[in-house]
């Protein structure tokens, strides 16, 4: 009886003691968020279903979100982060798309109407124009998204592949 | 002197936890795919070993034999282990957020690693003192690190080599384990009893 | 070790090196072909600017594309004729780019534009040298045709050594051995020139010891030239490959290594080709520009191998008709030796800056499947970088970049060696090609996410930006109201009350303020 009144106020006091340390050891802020988007192909596309790589990034790091959500990273993507994040490597899951040759947007100016629909469109702001005012996309800004496409109301924009340094590990 | 060196060589090699004795195989198996995390796994539990190996010795010598409680022994060691391990857990966080992402929920789970109640159960049969405790503890936790670190980088190669494929991944991880284990035997004529 | 060597690289093979078979016979002219073929794609990845158009009447010197920075060397047509067109050809870059070319028909007239203006001797100095060397377009004739002069550039410190590189390691090649022995003059005199320029305390030419004749001909022309020359030390270095590239020179030449990651320029030295001094000697002198270059046709696969003179784009079947023709139809064409020479499949493809040989062979049977590696070692016993090939391998083929990286993967110098000697017959070199395209690929993706997070993080912070001025002037406008009306509103609302108070009407409700 005695043993049982002493251990348990022994437990308490551990207890206190634990609540003391983790108030004195309290952590501010998570680098872990920069470390994995550090590793994201920053299209800003939605993809993976959340609106742009750091929203992304940040739902990896709560746990919320698989690693295998970015078709533009790729499988090399997803491998990367599961070396940070230390889990098994997989492929990227069709759910959420497929990976697509590196390309940028090309507006088709005899189509366009003027109509800017598509400027707040960019999350890159890689479109350059005004209203009534033809557009026209920045190669070296554009990252590929699409997410103009949906956007333009007489389909003047196409997708022209880019010339890239080849990477011969991503095609094996 | 002598006799403590004993026992720090004895617990580290000839009668290494993981390999010898066949505890703690779960991190062993689960936080050795990189040579970083694994060696902050085995510090992590270095340290939480030896302190709760020395704690628990002290809770068994000053609380339970006077007491007459021996029959909470197991209680009282898993809660001075989770203590131990939640604290471990908070300086590491604060330390290493990224260690201790990548740990995730192997951390907290020091506190099931048999090894680790397993060492403050034995120094009990064993009536070591409280220095031959902390030797125990320290040289068993050491003997862990050496076995995780090794396994890690022993697996780090395996990532590389050409594997049949029914093999791959926790197959041969544990072949590799069986044949550290055999190797580690030739430990056995270390020491003179 | 000979007398001048003060140190050794380590690995490197001793080849046989089938040397007879082209240097029995003096330089000849090539003659003009009927088309030359001129690709745009320079050292640096980027096409050189067009200066020329389809239909256009050229001379022997006109300027045909490039010349814009020191990195985009201009490109002359090499004889007289009409641009007929422009042509995509496949060629033979390890690191991609395209293919685009100028094709020439020449007339066979072979008229030229007068020479660059003549340089007075006494007025040079390392700016006008450098002027006139990028203007005469001339590049590093030794095969890797990097612009002569941003290399010089390259280094922050003086250059106290100059080393001029006669030491052709490779085997088959003898394009700088013919040229020591019949122009060791214009060698010596470039190497006076250079010199002077850049006013170094040490300065050596160094052969291989299987150039026997070309070791003569630069020491008889050394003592020739007196005591101008006498500064000069000419070097033999023992013949195993590859004792002729720049970072294995260097050592055994002055005991001092080029730190990875660096040039040769960073400690203080330059290392030119041979056929590169003779030709800044040409165009300070005569004001040659850089059009032609000498040529091996080696091989067994060639009735007559040759030194030959080339026009630069001198498509490679005219060359090889000019040495007698091919042997058997089957056969296998490298630009380059057999250690690092580049096979092409057609000889329709012309000669460029980089080219110094032409290797056709007969083919001996089918190419050796690879097997796995034993870990034999012997790769690493050969490397003259002191790699580990081995480890570079196993790391490639699990496809673990930065392992490679950390095994410097960027210090390999691609010899060959490691290829000659293993015995599994692993093409290594081609592995760690394509490790380094994609190290290059990765890196090159990275600088666009970077950016391209900038960019959405400055357009993050506009739209916050411009979200926060609507509701601040949203808040204004609404409190300005409860405040009561501007004066403007209530002159409005006195205005109209008055109205209907003059036309008898009830006043309107209170529900604007």
């Amino acid at each position: 009886m005695l043993a049982i009144l002493v251990l348990s106020l022994l437990f308490a006091s551990f207890g206190w003691l634990l609540g003391l340390s983790s108030k004195h050891l309290a952590v501010q802020g998570d680098p872990l968020p920069n470390k994995i988007d550090a590793l994201l192909p920053q299209t800003q596309c939605g993809q993976c279903g959340y609106p742009g790589c750091r929203p992304y990034a940040e739902a990896i790091a709560r746990g919320e979100a698989d690693i295998d959500q970015c078709p533009p990273g790729g499988d090399a993507c997803v491998q990367a982060l599961a070396e940070l994040l230390g889990r098994e490597a997989k492929s990227v899951n069709p759910a959420f798309g497929t990976e697509k040759p590196p390309a940028v947007a090309f507006i088709d100016e005899p189509r366009c109407i003027g109509c800017a629909l598509c400027l707040p469109a960019c999350p890159v702001d890689a479109i350059l124009g005004a209203p009534k005012f033809m557009h026209t996309v920045i190669a070296s800004e554009c990252t590929g998204c699409e997410l103009c496409l949906p956007a333009c109301p007489v389909d003047c924009i196409d997708m022209k592949p880019l010339a890239a340094q080849p990477d011969p590990w991503r095609a094996s | 002197m002598k006799h403590t060196l004993l026992i720090l060589v004895s617990s580290m090699l000839v009668n290494n936890l993981v390999l010898v004795k066949f505890l703690g195989l779960c991190p062993f198996l689960g936080v050795s795919k990189r040579q970083e995390t694994a060696l902050g796994m085995g510090l992590a539990t270095t340290f939480v070993l030896t302190l709760s190996s020395v704690l628990s010795h002290v809770a068994q010598t000053y609380l339970l034999v006077p007491l007459h409680a021996e029959y909470l022994r197991t209680i009282v060691f898993i809660v001075v282990i989770a203590v131990v391990v939640q604290f471990t857990e908070q300086v590491i966080r604060k330390t290493s957020p990224l260690l201790s992402q990548v740990l995730g929920i192997y951390l907290p789970l020091i506190t099931t690693n048999c090894a680790v109640l397993g060492v403050a159960l034995l120094n009990v049969q064993a009536s070591h003192t409280i220095i031959e405790s902390f030797m125990f503890g320290f040289g068993a936790s050491l003997g862990f690190t050496l076995v995780l670190v090794l396994f890690a980088g022993i697996r780090e190669r395996l990532e590389g080599a050409d594997v049949p494929q029914p093999f791959r991944g926790s197959a041969i991880g544990l072949i590799t384990a069986g044949l550290m284990s055999v190797a580690f035997m030739g430990f056995a004529g270390l020491i003179k009893s | 070790m000979s007398a001048g060597l003060v140190g050794s690289f380590p690995g490197g093979l001793v080849l046989e090196g089938h040397k007879s078979l082209s240097n029995q016979t003096p330089i000849r002219p090539a003659g003009l072909p009927a088309r030359l073929i001129f690709p745009l794609r320079q050292r640096n990845g980027e096409d050189a600017p067009l200066r020329v158009s389809v239909g256009d009447h050229v001379l022997r010197g006109s300027l045909i594309a490039g010349g814009t920075h020191l990195m985009d060397p201009p490109i002359y047509a090499s004889s007289s004729g009409q641009v007929m067109a422009f042509e995509d050809h496949d060629l033979p870059h390890p690191y991609g780019g395209s293919n685009r070319c100028v094709v020439i028909e020449t007339d066979g007239q072979d008229e030229s534009l007068p020479p660059l203006p003549l340089m007075d001797a006494e007025t040079y100095s390392p700016e006008s040298l450098l002027q006139r060397i990028h203007e005469a377009g001339i590049v590093g004739l030794g095969g890797a045709a990097f612009p002569t002069a941003a290399k010089w550039l390259k280094g922050e410190a003086a250059i106290h050594t100059l080393i001029v590189n006669g030491a052709e390691c490779e085997p088959y090649i003898t394009c700088d051995d013919l040229l020591l022995r019949e122009r060791a003059d214009e060698v010596l005199r470039g190497t006076m020139l250079l010199s002077r320029c850049l006013d170094c305390s040490t300065i050596l030419i160094a052969v291989e010891s299987d150039m026997p004749e070309a070791h003569r001909a630069l020491l008889d022309t050394k003592t020739a030239l007196g005591a101008q020359a006498a500064a000069i030390k000419i070097v033999q270095v023992p013949a195993r490959y590859p004792a002729g590239g720049e970072r294995q020179l260097i050592p055994m030449l002055t005991g001092r290594e080029v730190p990875s990651g660096t040039v040769p320029a960073a400690i203080g030295i330059l290392c030119q080709n041979v056929a590169t001094v003779a030709a800044i000697y040409r165009s300070v002198i005569w004001g040659e520009r850089l059009d032609s270059r000498i040529v091996t046709v080696t091989g067994d696969g060639v009735k007559t191998p040759q030194n030959l003179e080339v026009r630069l784009g001198t498509p490679l079947g005219f060359l090889i008709e000019q040495c007698g023709d091919y042997v058997t139809p089957d056969r296998q064409i490298k630009l380059g030796g057999p250690m690092m020479g580049h096979p092409v499949t057609r000889d329709t493809l012309p000669v460029t800056r980089s080219v110094n040989t032409i290797l056709v062979t007969t083919t001996v049977g089918p190419t050796p499947t690879p097997q796995p590696c034993i870990r034999c070692g012997a790769c690493v016993d050969v490397c003259p970088t002191r790699l580990l090939p081995q480890q570079l391998y196993w790391h490639a083929q699990a496809r673990q970049l930065q392992a490679t990286l950390d095994q410097h993967l960027f210090d390999c110098i691609e010899c060959g060696c490691c290829d000659v000697v293993c015995p599994s017959h692993i093409s290594l070199v081609h592995e760690f090609r394509q490790a380094k395209q994609t190290a290059l690929a990765r890196q090159q993706a990275n600088e666009r996410a970077a950016h391209a997070r900038q960019r959405f993080e400055a357009r993050q912070a506009r739209k916050l930006r411009e979200q926060q001025d609507r509701e601040t002037a949203a808040q204004q406008r609404k409190s300005s109201l409860s405040q009561g009306a501007s004066p403007k509103i209530q002159e409005a609302l006195e205005r109209a009350r008055q109205k209907r108070a003059s036309r008898h009407l009830p006043p309107a409700s209170e529900d604007a303020s």
